[in-house]
């Protein structure tokens, strides 16, 4: 967990994080009916060495206009949770059981051609690495133009009219000229400018960013975060931004999700998670972050990832839980709701 | 034995178990990855088959190749001749036998001799660098500037059609392709920290060549090899077939299909297609394998 | 642009003079006295001389070299010892058999191949993919000169349908006007049914045979230049954004996929140039191959020479232009 790469702002410890538009998405859970639900969730990959159970039955909801952040180690599962959500996990990844409600409607049956609706249409998908992305081969104009004419039937200057307007409104300067670019000559924070006004071309109603800043320079991830939040506020865009670095959780989303070894093990509200964290593991990684003026040891979880082709038996993390006893070996903690704080733990309450 | 500690060495002891262990657990993988890869087993088996038919040929054979029967020439494939028989009586299956051992021969020897030459040349090229790298892959490219098949008609024409020549010939076209294959492989692993550690620990630059780089350069040789095996039979037998390569009475795949040309038109079909079949049997069997190591080296070609 | 292509043709000369270089080398240790392939052998020793002196044997090996050059500069390639003529006209007179048979073969090659690389690579794995495997290490691994053999007996022995091999179009129709000399086009422009049919049934075997051959490799490609394309990050990314499979597949995955088949595609011609002296045999196709095959035959080495020249430069020349394709195509390339 890279915490040592956090905005400016949520540096200190003793600062609170700053939650742009928080009280909407505080008065969120249980009020209005979520927009994407995501309930009890089974991937398994394929791999030459045996069956690996990636996804083991995750649970998610996002409520219109809210900004939810899933975060977790690499191996966690929270990209193929993504992309199990836009149906696009590669040839070995399966969805094995569960549903993915969007507005109602299961996505998990839906044909490809629906699917592919779907997608821009409803929701859109962000990735990491904005230059390769984009079509090494294409200006950057023609897949936006592409993208215009496939889901919003605009053509010619009209089109045109739309690219400069999309671009600029994702505060690229002088539009035109990025238009006519390949990926290769522009910078990363301007490519991922520009994949965020492809996502909102066809005007989606959520988003989903992995790890949206990851790849960029601090400043830039800043800025980057400033215009998901813009987003937010003008156009009521509900957001999922999965992402390793709680910085960016602090800044931009309202609710988290904290996922480990395929699973949930917390969820809650931002404030709720940074003030008081229930699991052994949000403790951990919360532990885990440094500041400016920290002095003595990195603390580190102690131990590895579990291998997902042998899980390790009743509580996924009881190997490196200091609180770990017989009964965490053996049975899972459900995922237990209190009062809109879930915590997946048998021990979460004796914690303190 | 229970709670007694078993002894390190000797034949009961921890290390031979190990080993006879370690040795049936690879045995194991090797069957399991041969069970996962019909195809590269299949090109496996194919080669085996025919390299025993190949030596076997003077057991198996059922005529003198070089027998000629004027009497049944130009028979059809029947009990007796079971590829038929060509122009003068000889028997084609008799023939196609022993034609295993010279095409398998010609493959294998072009083969190793353009590897030796391609590798060292390439090899003292991406070690030394400098100039001698530059002089040496500017002769390279020369060479390679011409297309395969044409430079090897041009060499073995010059040279006249015999064996030890059509293998030069061959090796030749071959050369670049392993020179520039090794000089890659030692031009990384020269800028290696491994090559720097073992320059450290004060090893001679020649000790490095031989003991560290060559021994990680051989997995994509190997690839390439058995590749090349292939391509080198088509190319024999295409130099045979213009008079460039093997003679007559040689039985030889290529010259055997040129033998049956002039008969295709009055339909004797059996002279050219059996040698053709074996030929191309071959060179699937060897394809097939560097096929399957070339995904097994880098799978994402699959 | 012009600047690029003049540059990288400077760059060429080095490897043009080697291959000239090559060239000359090979037929200077060509076992024999050259004198005896040039005069008859009851010429008497003062004949001899004279031509030997003409000919240039007696300057320095490196002088001889030079004079060679010189010569292939001025297009002098020097004259068949079987036709007396110069080799040049020779070549001239056979190019374009031999271009129409390798053009057709190639188009043929490419029309089959692309999809099915395609189709391979999208369903990966599947029979489709097995399918194309098998035929391309068919392609590959028979021996083309056999498959036309083969085709020879199946398509004309055995079924009826193609003519005996007799040339670009048999001995009872007349060729059409020359426009472009190739013969099917030709006939085409000039609505000369007859002579179109006839042609095309004449050409349509070896050029098939060859594709066939020229197929496999271009197949292979084309699959892994997709796969490799499929995979990438902004093919997800396209495909995230709402746009469709065939979109994703036919335009964005393709034309990455393009680069590194245009590479292929000058390799494999350099397969069809060899080939062509193997199938011009097999079929009686009065082209370059069987120019040289007749040449190799009778020992008529400036023919040979010639041969090798030509074929060599064109080889070299064509990636010359895949390189120039690259700049046009791949934005990343820098001039």
């Amino acid at each position: 967990m890279s915490a040592g790469s956090a905005s400016p702002a949520a540096v200190s410890e003793a600062k609170q994080p700053m939650l742009q538009g928080s009280p909407a998405s505080e008065a969120v859970a249980g009020d209005v009916a979520p927009l994407l639900s995501v309930e009890d969730l089974h991937v398994t990959f394929d791999t030459p060495s045996g069956t690996a159970h990636v996804l083991k039955g995750v649970n998610l909801t996002t409520a219109p206009g809210e900004i939810l952040g899933v975060v977790g180690e690499s191996g966690s599962g929270k990209s193929v949770t993504a992309l199990s959500i836009v149906r696009l996990l590669r040839g070995a990844g399966r969805i094995t059981s569960g549903r993915i409600l969007y507005r109602g409607t299961d996505l998990v049956g839906l044909s490809a051609a629906e699917m592919t609706r779907i997608r821009g249409n409803e929701i859109s998908m962000i990735f990491q690495n904005p230059r390769s992305s984009l079509n090494p081969v294409f200006r950057i104009g023609k897949t936006l133009r592409e993208v215009l004419k496939v889901h919003e039937g605009l053509t010619g200057r009209a089109a045109d009219a739309r690219a400069m307007e999309l671009f600029a409104d994702v505060g690229l300067p002088d539009p035109a000229s990025v238009l006519k670019r390949f990926p290769h000559q522009v910078s990363g924070g301007m490519a991922q400018r520009a994949m965020i006004a492809l996502a909102l071309a066809s005007k989606p109603s959520l988003l989903i960013a992995d790890e949206p800043t990851t790849a960029l320079d601090v400043t830039i991830q800043y800025q980057i975060m400033m215009l998901l939040l813009r987003v937010r506020e003008e156009s009521g865009l509900a957001q999922i931004v999965i992402t390793h670095n709680l910085g960016v959780v602090a800044e931009l989303c309202g609710r988290v999700a904290v996922m480990y070894a395929g699973g949930i093990v917390e969820e809650g509200s931002t404030l709720d998670i940074f003030d008081d964290p229930r699991h052994p593991y949000t403790r951990g990684l919360l532990a885990a972050r440094t500041h400016a003026r920290a002095v003595g040891r990195l603390q580190t979880i102690p131990g590895q990832v579990p291998d997902l082709r042998n899980r390790p038996s009743g509580c996924p993390f009881h190997p490196r839980c200091a609180y770990a006893r017989d009964i965490c070996v053996e049975v899972a903690p459900p995922l237990e709701s209190d009062g809109g704080h879930k915590v997946a733990c048998h021990f979460s309450k004796e914690i303190a | 034995m229970a709670g007694e500690p078993l002894p390190a060495s000797g034949p009961g002891g921890t290390a031979s178990i190990a080993m006879r262990s370690a040795r049936r657990e690879r045995l194991d993988r090797l069957l399991r990855w041969l069970r996962q890869n019909p195809l590269t087993t299949a090109g496996l088996v194919i080669i085996l088959i025919m390299a025993i038919l190949g030596l076997l040929a003077p057991l198996i054979a059922p005529y003198d190749p070089y027998a000629l029967n004027p009497q049944d020439r130009m028979q059809p494939p029947s009990w007796q001749h079971l590829f038929g028989t060509g122009l003068f009586g000889e028997d084609i299956f008799s023939r196609v036998l022993y034609g295993t051992r010279i095409d398998f021969g010609i493959g294998i020897g072009a083969v190793i001799v353009g590897l030796l030459l391609g590798s060292s040349v390439g090899a003292l090229a991406g070690f030394f660098g400098g100039k001698i790298d530059e002089l040496a892959m500017r002769v390279m490219d020369m060479i390679a500037a011409f297309p395969g098949f044409i430079l090897a008609m041009a060499i073995a024409g010059v040279l006249g059609p015999s064996i030890p020549n059509l293998i030069i010939a061959i090796a030749f076209v071959n050369v670049p392709v392993y020179a520039r294959l090794m000089r890659a492989r030692f031009l990384v692993i020269r800028g290696s920290t491994y090559a720097l550690a073992a320059r450290g620990v004060g090893a001679s630059r020649w000790r490095i060549l031989w003991w560290h780089l060559l021994p990680n350069s051989l997995a994509p040789i190997f690839v390439q090899s058995t590749l090349q095996f292939g391509w080198a039979i088509l190319d024999a037998a295409g130099l045979s077939f213009i008079g460039l390569g093997v003679q007559l009475p040689l039985p030889e795949w290529g010259v055997m299909i040129g033998l049956g040309v002039p008969q295709i038109i009055s339909g004797r079909w059996w002279i050219s297609f059996f040698p053709g079949l074996a030929i191309a049997t071959a060179v699937m069997g060897f394809n097939l394998i560097g096929d399957g190591l070339q995904d097994l080296f880098d799978p994402r070609t699959r | 642009m012009i600047v690029y292509v003049a540059r990288r043709l400077l760059l060429l000369m080095p490897v043009l003079f080697g291959v000239t270089l090559i060239t000359f080398v090979l037929t200077r240790i060509i076992p024999g006295n050259p004198i005896d392939l040039m005069v008859s052998p009851l010429a008497g020793p003062d004949v001899r001389a004279r031509i030997a002196e003409a000919a240039g044997l007696n300057d320095p090996i490196w002088l001889q070299y030079v004079h060679y050059v010189v010569q292939v500069l001025h297009g002098d390639l020097g004259d068949s010892f079987v036709t007396s003529r110069p080799v040049l006209a020779d070549l001239a007179s056979r190019f374009m058999p031999t271009f129409e048979l390798t053009l057709i073969a190639m188009l043929l090659a490419i029309a089959f191949a692309v999809p099915l690389g395609i189709a391979a690579a999208v369903w990966r794995d599947s029979w489709v993919d097995h399918l194309a495997r098998l035929i391309a290490i068919a392609g590959v691994g028979m021996p083309v000169f056999w498959v036309g053999l083969l085709a020879i007996y199946i398509f004309y022995f055995q079924l009826h349908w193609l003519p005996a091999p007799q040339g670009r179009i048999g001995p009872f129709t007349d060729p059409p006007q020359t426009i472009t000399g190739l013969y099917t086009l030709d006939a085409l422009l000039a609505g000369n049914w007859s002579a179109f049919k006839a042609s095309l049934a004449a050409v349509i075997m070896p050029a098939a045979v060859l594709g066939f051959a020229a197929m496999a490799p271009l197949a292979r490609m084309t699959r892994a230049g997709m796969i490799e394309a499929l995979d990438a990050d902004y093919a997800r990314a396209a495909r995230a954004l709402g746009l469709g499979a065939r979109s994703v597949i036919l335009r964005h995955a393709f034309r990455n996929a393009i680069l590194p088949l245009l590479t292929m595609t000058a390799i494999v011609y350099g397969y069809l140039l060899g080939g062509v002296v193997l199938i011009e045999n097999v079929f009686a196709w009065p082209g370059l191959g069987r120019y040289v095959f007749t040449a190799i035959t009778s020992s008529d080495y400036p023919a040979i020479q010639g041969f090798i020249l030509y074929s060599t430069t064109i080889y070299v020349l064509l990636f010359l232009l895949v390189d120039v394709l690259y700049v046009i195509l791949d934005p990343r390339v820098r001039l």
